[in-house]
């Protein structure tokens, strides 16, 4: 496995032949994953499975227009053939400029301990270990399934311009679904770990922790009632709520919008787009989060970009082409779910920084209103920046104090109007992880933010 | 072709070493995708690709063990490495009396033909001119303001299913879609409308349709407002009652029923919706873009009853969740591809259809919502629970009539009470993309969110 994919030669014949057949700028992606899964249901461990991916994608640039094609073959000459086949855009053959590609030598993995080198035996432990701390749980357990997943994938991206990278990333991710049955029907938990390292980071405290967690939700939410219905304040607990900052406000600060004209944000760069104090990052540095790389799927190095700060919008995300179009350099933000896919402009880890209040005051001043623990999924409109996401885990906020669960709903806003309304940051802070789909394609996420209130908010319950 | 991937599936059973059982999964497939922007081709991918999924079974005195492996290659040795993959994977399965690979059950399959071979022969020039005419006619239109994008996607696909058990099927199928993100606008405001259309050929593909109802979702919405908080009669549009049909499915797999995750657990024989709701999951009807002649493990598929007049009368299984539950599999296996494994799931619900046409819904409601798109179905919906709480826009309806839009809102319920307050089922059933159809659909009590 260390020796590399695609090597600087053969990566050069092939960029060549693209601008010998009138590419103006192509790129070369090769990928090799295997994954291995294993899930277990109802304390049966159902099925264990590997997989393994690999392949190249040939990207061949001619004005605006992009052509792409992928093989499984790694040979020359089924490469050459996608080239063809990406090339195939072009009206004209035929560019002078030669491809001179240098390498820096393998990336390797920052996972301490591979996936490969643990047994299938000792994976399995894991999951019968969280399975056992789920239903320690008292109060009315009736399912538990955990899952496991890790992944290895091996990256080669060459393009004309010269770039030769490799990366090496390594996942790991453990998720427990917890049901609890009583007399108000079955609720459930849900809690998920996920980390862009290796093995270490799954001690079996950690995943008993994980179990208990996800139970406890499932069991708390069993005498949940059904959640208000109308605008009130939202008080999110730090690492709760990331997701709503990653849609009401991350994915219309993607240069694929902005270039096309269709998101709230664009024209807006040195305006105030959110309350003061409010500073949004994209980081694809942070060690170990969900959404790290060395490199994007673009071969640009990791960085770390502020969005917002201190409410002005500062800068959008962009990835290799969109960058181009505007006569600037890419901020890294160039991914693509796997070979098969073009790459295009998706988000990394974005959180928003801690503030200097105390998570408890901001309870405590907070007359009625929600307090939410955990947020589910959501969605957005960019270009409305109309946003809806599902709470998980949520207490009502009555006098100041955190008082009874209540049932899962769906909270609705708009994200230039929510940001706005942020009036209260704490000083704590945390990240959660997510997948975040854009246009079919599913790519790894972090999330992050303190414990913050929004000074209204549609909640979709029903009492 | 067909030919090639059934031998290769077939001959692929003689790996299987003595007393073990195999099955293998093997699919190739072509795609081409367009997308255009402003007159230009922004993309253009032509893509051909090929997988194999193997599942292994040994057989243990407390029952089976199953492993299971896949990749994305028909390489010789890449198969080789995923068939000993899987064997290695099968060891570590807890032995279990319930599992089992499907063995040929005698029903026969559907004289369905879902594929068109016109699709091959359509050029590229006629597949981007396709996706730029949808540009242009969205473009034309007063208010628009532009696209987000305009794409045209094609594919077909062979799959050939073989296992030691009898089962030796091939199946191919042709799909071609378009859609388009419409953004319209007037003064500072922005709405956005979304439409598609999809066939089994090219020639399916209703281009001036799916321009004007893009168009027609994202006008219609300029000028909506938040609206009071309110109970009241909510009617859905065909494309979301498909969604929430989508939704229920999921309690009606018989996986999550015998696993206790669906709120029909139990619930068999009993009255679960107002007496006007039958439905069914049929993939031997044609005209379902979900159809299919053969299920996930090779069974033939067949039209399964699930609620008759509000009764409760059955759900879907695979091999595995039926026996669990002391059931024959209804041929309703579903797996993604060679990379999934197969498990129980609808693939062509439909709701009896009733006699009234929307305009007959909305003048039987008078007073009420009507939902033209729903968001957060992922997070605000529970088959387990059955809470519903999602985004919602749409108009209001007053006098039995459409009158202004709203939006950012959200309505809730709990699928249950849904299903039991379903007030008139609409005539005009639309076979959209997915796994069920959809029709007007009108229900009593749901609590509108919004100021």
């Amino acid at each position: 496995m260390s020796t590399a994919l695609l090597t600087p030669d053969l990566a050069q014949r092939v960029l060549q032949a693209a601008l010998d057949r009138g590419g103006e700028w192509a790129e070369i992606f090769a990928e090799d994953r295997s994954t291995t899964g294993a899930s277990l249901d109802d304390r049966r461990v159902e099925e264990l499975s590997s997989g393994r991916d690999r392949g190249v994608g040939i990207r061949v640039v001619v004005g605006e227009t992009v052509g792409f094609a992928h093989t499984a073959d790694f040979s020359e000459a089924a490469l050459l053939e996608a080239v063809a086949a990406a090339a195939s855009i072009a009206r004209a053959g035929g560019s002078s400029r030669t491809v001179a590609l240098s390498s820096n030598g393998l990336s390797l993995p920052t996972a301490q301990i591979l996936p490969e080198t643990i047994s299938k035996q000792a994976k399995l432990e894991l999951l019968f270990a969280a399975d056992d701390a789920a239903r320690s749980v008292e109060g009315g357990i009736a399912q538990v399934s955990v899952g496991f997943g890790d992944s290895r994938r091996r990256i080669v991206v060459a393009n004309t311009d010269g770039v030769f990278e490799t990366d090496d990333q390594v996942r790991v991710r453990l998720m427990v679904m917890a049901v609890a049955m009583g007399d108000t029907g079955l609720q459930t938990g849900y809690q998920v770990l996920a980390r862009t390292e290796g093995f270490e980071v799954l001690s079996e405290d950690v995943v008993r922790r994980l179990g208990e967690k996800a139970a406890n939700q499932a069991v708390t939410k069993l005498s949940a009632r059904p959640a208000p219905s109308g605008e009130l304040p939202i008080v999110l607990a730090g690492g709760s709520g990331g997701i709503l900052f990653h849609e009401a406000c991350g994915h219309g600060l993607e240069a694929d919008l902005i270039v096309k004209d269709t998101s709230v944000y664009a024209h807006r760069v040195g305006q105030l787009v959110a309350s003061p104090g409010v500073t949004l990052v994209d980081d694809s540095t942070m060690s170990g989060e969900w959404g790290t790389a060395r490199i994007d799927d673009e071969g640009t190095k990791a960085s770390s970009n502020t969005l917002i700060e201190d409410g002005v919008l500062t800068d959008y995300m962009w990835d290799f082409l969109r960058a181009r179009k505007t006569g600037r350099s890419s901020a890294g933000n160039g991914r693509r779910q796997s070979y098969q896919h073009l790459p295009m402009v998706r988000m990394t880890n974005t959180y928003l920084l801690a503030g200097k209040e105390r998570a408890d005051d901001i309870i405590a001043s907070t007359e009625r209103g929600i307090y939410v623990r955990q947020l589910g999924g959501g969605q957005v409109d960019t270009a409305t920046g109309d946003f809806v996401f599902g709470t998980s885990e949520s207490y009502l906020i009555e006098n100041g104090e955190v008082t009874e669960p209540l049932r899962d709903s769906n909270l609705i806003g708009n994200g230039p109007e929510i940001l706005a309304r942020i009036d209260a940051i704490a000083d704590d802070f945390s990240m959660t992880v997510g997948t975040c789909g854009k246009d079919g394609q599913q790519v790894p996420v972090g999330c992050g933010q303190p414990t913050m209130r929004i000074t209204s908010c549609t909640v979709g319950g029903t009492a | 072709m067909s030919g090639d991937l059934a031998t290769l599936a077939s001959t692929l059973l003689s790996y299987a070493k003595e007393n073990e059982g195999m099955e293998v999964y093997v699919a190739r497939g072509n795609e081409t995708e367009v997308r255009v922007y402003e007159g230009e081709v922004e993309s253009l991918a032509a893509a051909t690709s090929a997988g194999i999924g193997v599942r292994i079974l040994h057989e243990t005195p407390d029952g089976a063990r199953v492993g299971f492996a896949w990749a994305g290659s028909l390489d010789a040795e890449v198969i080789e490495a995923t068939i000993a993959a899987a064997r290695d994977n099968a060891q570590f399965a807890t032995p279990d009396p319930s599992v089992a690979f499907a063995s040929p059950d005698g029903v026969a399959p559907a004289a369905v033909n879902l594929y068109d071979p016109s699709i091959r022969t359509v050029t590229t020039e006629a597949k981007i001119a396709f996706a730029m005419e949808l540009e242009k006619l969205v473009r034309s239109a007063k208010k628009v303001r532009g696209i987000r994008s305009a794409d045209y996607g094609d594919s077909e696909v062979e799959v050939a299913l073989a296992s030691t058990t009898g089962i030796a099927t091939t199946t191919r199928r042709s799909s071609a879609s378009a859609s388009v993100e419409v953004i319209a606008g007037d003064g500072d405001e922005i709405q956005t409308g979304y439409s598609y259309t999809a066939g089994r050929s090219f020639a399916a593909l209703d281009l001036e349709g799916t321009a004007a109802d893009g168009v027609a979702r994202a006008v219609s919405m300029l000028g909506a407002t938040k609206p009071s908080s309110m109970k009241c009669v909510t009617v859905f549009d065909p494309r979301v009652v498909a969604q929430l049909l989508g939704i229920i499915s999921a309690a009606l797999s018989g996986e999550a029923v015998v696993k206790g995750r669906s709120f029909f657990a139990g619930r068999i024989g009993e009255l679960v919706a107002s007496p006007m709701v039958t439905l069914y999951d049929d993939p031997t009807d044609v005209r379902a873009y979900g159809a299919s002649v053969f299920d996930g493990e090779g069974l033939a598929c067949r039209k399964n009853s699930l609620i008759t007049a509000g009764m409760l009368n059955g759900f879907v299984y695979d091999t595995v969740s039926g026996r669990r539950a002391g059931a024959p599999s209804t041929g309703s296996a579903v797996r993604g591809g060679f990379s999934g494994t197969p498990g129980p799931g609808c693939r062509a619900l439909v709701l009896e259809p009733g006699t009234l046409d929307r305009d007959g819904v909305l003048s039987a409601v008078g007073d009420g919502i009507y939902v033209q798109s729903i968001s957060g179905v992922h997070s605000g919906v529970s088959p387990v629970s059955g809470d519903f709480s999602v985004g919602a826009e749409g108009f209001l309806i007053r006098d039995g009539k459409l009158a202004e839009p709203f939006r950012e809102a959200t309505v809730a319920s709990t699928l249950q009470k849904m299903l039991s307050n379903v007030l008139a089922i609409g005539s005009d059933v639309e076979w959209l993309p997915g796994i069920a159809a959809g029709q007007s659909l009108a229900i009593g009590e749901m609590s509108l969110s919004g100021s």
